[in-house]
């Protein structure tokens, strides 16, 4: 299609250039920007160590949002992220509290509690046909009072296991943090299901039109389903890295990570609306949102201007390049 | 059919609404130890009204098919405002009032417009505008604190002639106001026409879009009546983001709990009012009957679940599998 409608001086172009998405483009680009700017505040910006450790934190977000992504090109959304995150993080650690077994078992479990989440997720949106906002604003409401019965409203006494600080902090390749590894393994793993799978493919049909998909004889619910305990999975591994670094769980942990995942798949040029979207372009909307608050918070803004820039960055950006297609 | 079952058909949603409010109310009197006194109604009134204006909000936006994710988070703004200026002379004081539903207001325009003529998705606008109204509110108040007219916070949660809760009495005005004419004129039938099939209305010629940005500014400012009303029970200026999203989630189970269809074009604000009054009732019983308070979270989150899977129910009604996907 580009090759037809661009011509001229897009046509010269470098073929990767010119089948590249817009979007993904325009992200890359604000993070060079935001480099830029960066740079200007401090030197060390640019700094090997410090973009390392920038990767570090962005990879928590990263697995969140894979997930994320995989609901969004539904066209369904996720909105159980903060408390999957949070009972992650605190059944593993919670777990961990079982003696040499419970240790042992301490990721599985907390990404099975995810699972969970998921799955009820699924169920509600899939066979119920409940509006995915909905039921999964409910499964958060639902997780957070277990969480809040099962701590006693404090902030649990359990610490992370080693394994998980190692996952989130340690150094199995020298150089590389644990996490970065992990985030790429699952992104690997997200490019090879979407692009060279019939799972894959399904997810993009379904989230172009779910009745042709059915109709061409898919089990588009089942499919569903899945995305969404894996969705449910990812954000509570996401919640198990993050227990890891700081080695221990809280209560509210979750809820900084809602706006972050929805806007970085939607602002690496994801389609809300479903069906459309790279995974190249959520691992730069991932780096631009940690960027951004790592310059946010080398500016020492405090916590409302932070909230507030990031609210008006989002509606900004999404106003450039988001915009559903004018109506009839 | 007669016209009166045409009107039970339409009011059904509501009416179930007033009915689980009614039973949950009389379970709840019935086994408080101070029984059915005025002391008890306006403390459950007082308590309910809140939840009413902010679920009224939701309601309008529902009508046209989306969702404001930021409710909560106007009412924490709003709130915020109020601690600051609805203070001082009878002057101050009425200005103050004014500045605070103006407030209001603009933020129901801002997310109207970003919706309607910036053409996002409401969730995801209404969540970015929530962080923003958030940021705004804690700059305002970075800790709890402030204080407001005492004079007109007590007559606002007193009782009028030692008698009918004076909460109520606003909520019912306020209905009067802003819900009965907005559902009567031309924008609030264009709210629901958009929310019903959009493409009809506007082909039709009806103007969904003044319509939708109408239901989206009403929302604020009936938002930003529910700050107003709890800076009234609070004498503060609070910005808690858990708050903010308690209320934003109770918002939709008031709404569901009343017969409002979250696929849009159907049901009441009245419905949504007595959702909310019967969904705080509920969260209430917890306490008349000696639960421990650390589970009242969850099994609000329970009720939110099975409230949103009753609509389930419109399946057992398909015939035709691809109907699923409408």
């Amino acid at each position: 299609m580009s090759e037809t409608t661009l011509g001229g001086i897009a046509g010269r172009m470098p073929k990767f250039i010119r089948r590249a998405d817009p979007a993904v483009l325009t992200a890359f680009a604000c993070i060079v920007l935001l480099l830029f700017v960066g740079s200007l505040y401090s030197r060390s910006f640019l700094s090997p160590e410090y973009l390392l450790q920038q990767l570090k934190v962005a990879s928590f977000l990263g697995v969140i949002a894979t997930g994320m992504m995989l609901v969004i090109l539904l066209g369904q959304i996720d909105l159980s992220v903060p408390w999957s995150v949070a009972a992650g993080a605190m059944m593993a650690c919670a777990a961990a509290a079982y003696g040499p077994l419970g240790v042992a078992l301490a990721i599985p479990f907390g990404i099975f509690c995810g699972v969970l989440i998921g799955v009820v997720n699924g169920i509600g949106v899939a066979y119920l046909r409940i509006p995915s906002m909905i039921i999964t604003l409910a499964t958060n409401a639902v997780a957070q009072g277990l969480m809040v019965v099962y701590t006693g409203g404090f902030s649990p006494q359990d610490s992370a296991t080693g394994a998980m600080r190692f996952l989130a902090t340690g150094f199995a390749i020298p150089g590389v943090p644990n996490a970065v590894i992990i985030w790429a393994l699952i992104g690997a793993a997200m490019v090879f299901v979407l692009t060279r799978t019939g799972f894959g493919r399904t997810v993009y049909g379904i989230g172009n039109r779910e009745r042709a998909a059915y109709l061409s004889g898919i089990d588009t619910r089942r499919v569903v389903m899945i995305a969404f305990a894996v969705s449910g999975g990812l954000s509570a591994f996401g919640g198990v890295l993050l227990a890891g670094y700081a080695s221990k769980a809280a209560q509210s942990m979750g809820d900084a990570y809602l706006l972050p995942s929805i806007a970085a798949v939607v602002l690496g040029g994801t389609s809300i609306l479903g069906g459309r979207g790279s995974y190249l372009g959520t691992v730069a909307g991932v780096i631009l949102i940690t960027l951004l608050q790592s310059i946010l918070s080398v500016m020492q803004m405090p916590e409302a201007g932070r909230q507030i820039i990031y609210g008006v960055v989002i509606v900004a950006m999404l106003l450039l390049y988001g915009r559903a297609p004018a109506s009839r | 059919m007669k016209d009166w079952r045409y009107w039970l058909a339409e009011q059904r949603g509501t009416l179930l609404a007033l009915g689980i409010f009614i039973v949950m109310f009389i379970i709840y009197t019935s086994n408080h130890p101070a029984g059915f006194t005025a002391n008890v109604v306006q403390t459950a009134a007082n308590k309910g009204v809140l939840l009413a204006f902010v679920a009224m909000a939701q309601t309008l936006v529902v009508i046209t098919a989306g969702i404001d994710l930021s409710v909560g988070m106007i009412f924490l703004l709003t709130n915020c405002l109020a601690s600051w200026l609805v203070v001082g002379t009878p002057m101050q004081t009425a200005l103050g009032v004014i500045a605070v539903l103006a407030a209001g207001l603009l933020c129901g325009a801002i997310n109207g417009a970003i919706v309607i003529y910036g053409r996002l998705q409401p969730i995801v606008a209404t969540i970015a505008t929530g962080a923003v109204y958030y940021g705004i509110g804690l700059l305002l108040r970075p800790f709890p604190g402030g204080s407001v007219n005492e004079d007109l916070a007590d007559a606002m949660t007193g009782r009028v002639f030692d008698l009918v809760p004076a909460s109520l009495v606003v909520l019912f005005a306020i209905v009067l106001l802003i819900w009965v004419p907005f559902s009567r004129s031309v924008l609030g039938r264009a709210a629901y026409a958009a929310g019903s099939s959009e493409t009809a209305a506007y082909m039709s010629g009806v103007p969904i879009r003044r319509g939708k940005f109408a239901a989206y500014t009403l929302a604020g400012l009936l938002a930003a009546i529910g700050g107003l009303f709890l800076t009234f029970f609070t004498y503060t200026g609070d910005a808690a983001y858990a708050s903010g999203n308690a209320y934003t989630l109770f918002s939709i189970a008031a709404v569901v709990l009343g017969g409002v269809s979250l696929f849009g074009g159907k049901g009441s604000a009245i419905g949504a009012i007595f959702g909310a009054l019967a969904f705080r009732t509920i969260g209430d019983l917890l306490f008349v009957f000696d639960f421990d308070p650390l589970w009242q979270p969850l099994f609000q989150g329970v009720i939110l679940l099975i409230a949103v899977s009753l609509g389930a129910f419109a399946l057992f009604r398909v015939r035709n599998r691809l109907e699923w996907f409408l």
